[in-house]
């Protein structure tokens, strides 16, 4: 085993060396460097030709199972609007998707999914840690692991990228002990990340001296005292560097006028077709949100203004996934953190409902046009092949070619990558 | 007789096993008429509150009814893109004409003065005219930036107004099918950014009987559309100027909603409001700021109307139930057998 990189020289920070794809075939647990590690150039190279990325589509708030993808029209809980046939016989969608209806051959839905959680919290930890929450303990989210496991030495860039329609950007605190590295960038309104454009005061020529004397000091500081969080810092300046150097990945104005009118030029439409810009530039991990469907008032009104939306674009960004041969080697995900309830209330609303809802997934690893679990004639209970958001991670991570029993190694402790308590969706994996 | 808006009580009750979404009398005053979540029309004989008969063949919420000027036809109009012909008063009825009018949800519809033509508006955000007595399109108008949520005919029938999401109201002339101007009440909407969503709009539109005053009914303050977080609201503007004149409000009724506003023939603005502060009628004379007075219903209301004796108003709610209530005192308890 290869020494501890850092001063304290303690074996419990060392990287295990073991690669997940080659654990994938033994079917037994990898270990992956936690904070401080860096990139191991084994799993890199074998990744490298996979090039495997992840989609999330965020639906913040809760988007309604019933207006997307489990209609239940005719039904006491069905609500107005209708079920159309989609591009795979025998799977209906809402009405409120018909350009989504058209590309189901590339997607797949899981219509089983008991969260048996109604809190937006707790609901959105869940679905993106593949956890539940408890006091005191934290998860990385599904993006930082995805950049953790899926960046490659060339992909200078940061490997987990947020797109928000507003916030305030910058770096957040969602990679838990894989650390900053591996937190997401926000582009917040779809615009570059902030502070990545050198001062007009300062030359070329000044940036790189000052940059050189900081590697200087770095590296005469690192030889007697690295630490993880001196790493931590290094990489933030390097990633910086990186960012600016190629803020060009982030100019949505690069791309051509026709796209623009295609994904539609809205803000959600700019966000998918830069979601586009950012995987093809080899950015592992992108998650656009789309909000707001927490419609306990009017919630057809509001879906029919939201998801109507959401369809064009999203159509549209599955289509030239596929067409650009990017689909197979990308995970897409369309999630939320819980859906809304069977019951219509007085006000047209749907309210929070964790006990039986959907996701849409497709590309890579995945079976495509499939169906997976069923709910009841009104949809107010799972009535075939239950799952949780434990078994929805197993299944993304092994879909990206990864071993979902895998385990990063935390300052010497193993911690597994995935929910023990539960496995991966067999029948959805390709 | 003349109405008494302080002695409103509720007069009769009649139920269904669906949440009631619209309601409306037939112009003969006879049956009132209603539509549920279990996609239904209903009809009730308001001399008999049990005799209930339902229509059926809607693929959606029927979200407007409209009734010929001799109440013996029913139009309907679906969230199924569909415009539906019935004999109103069959015992047993079945569609006599389906056309697919608009695409997507039909809102609104109003027949016109002379009972020749239909409106109907739409989320397609158009506005259309029909034949009533054959089904055929006359006219298309189109300039509504979101969906139509109201339309009325002005009673001269020279004119035709919609209302829509963004609060506008357009005047449409029939003769030539173009824009003739367009009311801007702009405090019946909002754009919440960080929900990104647009709410509110022109829920309902009302003519004062001198064709004096248009009234603009909806909500506003709308600080949380998606967890209804709004009030009340009715606009009263100058037909010719389009100068506000009044703002007709109802303080405490938070989180509630103007479904629908009409006048009563004595100028009385009547509205038909619900929300989370329950149901109520407000009444507002024109100088009115705050109704005089509020008639607290049973529970939240979804739509009301108007009966052509000016003294029934219809309300249909989410508890199933469609309420009469009557502007007038209580007709005295028969005197118990001793």
């Amino acid at each position: 085993m290869k020494p501890c990189h850092y001063a304290c020289n303690s074996a419990d920070h060392s990287v295990a060396r073991r690669t997940f794809l080659g654990s994938l075939a033994l079917g037994a647990g990898a270990v992956v460097g936690g904070l401080g590690s860096f990139a191991q150039p084994a799993v890199a190279a074998a990744l490298t030709k996979d090039e495997k990325r992840m989609l999330v589509i965020n639906m913040h708030g809760g988007l309604s199972q019933l207006e997307s993808w489990d209609p239940k029209p005719g039904t006491d809980t069905g609500g107005p609007f209708r079920a159309i046939p989609t591009s795979v016989p025998g799977i209906h969608i809402s009405e409120l998707l018909p350009h989504t209806a058209k590309v189901m051959h590339h997607l797949s839905l899981v219509r089983s999914i008991n969260t048996k959680n109604d809190d937006h919290g707790k609901g959105t930890f869940m679905m993106l840690t593949g956890r539940r929450q408890l006091p005191g303990q934290t998860y990385p989210e599904i993006g930082a692991v995805v950049a953790k496991c899926l960046d490659t030495t060339d992909r200078t860039l940061p490997g987990h990228i947020r797109i928000t329609a507003g916030g305030g950007g910058g770096r957040s605190a969602d990679s838990a002990y894989l650390g900053p590295k591996y937190a997401s960038i926000s582009l917040d309104g779809g615009k570059p990340p902030q502070n990545t454009t050198k001062p007009d005061s300062l030359t070329d020529a000044s940036l790189a001296e000052q940059n050189a004397f900081r590697r200087l000091a770095n590296d005469h500081f690192l030889s007697r005292r690295r630490t993880a969080m001196t790493d931590a810092y290094v990489q933030s300046y390097e990633q910086a560097l990186e960012l600016m150097k190629q803020r060009d990945v982030f100019e949505l104005s690069k791309e051509p006028e026709k796209d623009h009118e295609r994904y539609g030029k809205h803000d959600f439409g700019r966000h998918c077709l830069m979601a586009r810009r950012l995987l093809e530039n080899g950015i592992s991990f992108v998650q656009v949100s789309h909000s707001n469907y927490d419609t306990h008032n009017e919630n057809f009104n509001f879906h029919f203004e939201q998801v109507g939306e959401f369809d064009k674009p999203f159509a549209t960004l599955i289509t030239d996934l596929h067409e650009r041969g990017m689909l197979e080697n990308t995970l897409v995900v369309v999630l939320s953190e819980f859906g809304r309830t069977p019951r219509i209330n007085q006000y047209y609303g749907r309210d929070h409902w964790g006990k039986a809802w959907s996701v849409c997934l497709g590309g890579a690893g995945l079976q495509r046009g499939a169906v997976i679990g069923a709910t009841n004639a009104n949809g107010t209970e799972v009535k075939e092949r239950e799952v949780d958001c434990g078994h929805l991670f197993h299944t993304y991570l092994r879909a990206l070619g990864l071993s979902s029993k895998a385990s990063f190694d935390v300052a010497g402790r193993q911690v597994l990558m995935a929910d023990p308590a539960c496995g991966p969706i067999k029948e959805l994996l390709a | 007789m003349k109405p008494d808006f302080k002695a409103a009580h509720v007069a009769a009750e009649f139920d269904h096993t669906s949440p009631l979404i619209t309601c409306r009398f037939d112009p003969t005053g006879k049956f009132v008429f209603a539509t549920s979540e279990d996609r239904a029309i209903l009809r009730w004989d308001l001399a008999d509150p049990k005799k209930k008969t339902v229509f059926s063949a809607h693929d959606s919420y029927v979200w407007a009814v409209a009734l010929s000027k001799d109440g013996q036809t029913l139009v309907s109009a679906g969230g199924d893109d569909t415009l539906m012909w019935w004999p109103a008063t069959a015992e047993k009825p079945a569609p006599q004409r389906k056309v697919t009018a608009h695409k997507g949800w039909i809102r609104a519809l109003a027949v016109s003065p002379d009972g020749k033509l239909l409106a109907s508006g739409g989320n397609d955000r158009m506005v259309k005219l029909w034949n009533l007595a054959d089904g055929k399109m006359v006219q298309e108008f189109s300039g509504h930036e979101l969906d139509v949520y109201s339309v009325i005919f002005h009673p001269d029938g020279k004119f035709l107004l919609s209302g829509d999401l963004m609060g506008k109201v357009q005047q449409w002339d029939l003769a030539t099918g173009k824009s003739i101007r367009v009311l801007d009440a702009k405090e019946l909407h909002s754009f919440n950014g960080g929900q990104g969503v647009h709410f509110g709009g022109v829920r309902g539109l009302a003519l004062s009987p001198d064709k004096k005053h248009l009234a603009c009914g909806g909500l506003h303050k709308a600080t949380n559309p998606l967890g209804n977080v709004h009030e009340p609201i009715v606009q009263r503007y100058d037909w010719e100027t389009h100068k506000l004149l009044k703002t007709h409000l109802a303080e405490g009724l938070t989180n509630s909603t103007v479904w629908n506003c009409l006048f009563h023939p004595d100028g009385t603005l009547i509205a038909g409001c619900g929300g989370g502060s329950g149901g109520h009628l407000l009444f507002w004379g024109k100088d009115d700021e705050k109704p005089a007075p509020a008639f607290k219903l049973p529970d939240m209301a979804r739509e009301m109307d108007l009966h052509p004796d000016g003294i029934q108003i219809a309300t249909v709610h989410y508890s199933k139930k469609l309420r009469l209530t009557k502007l007038a005192p209580k007709a005295p308890e028969p005197a118990k057998k001793a």
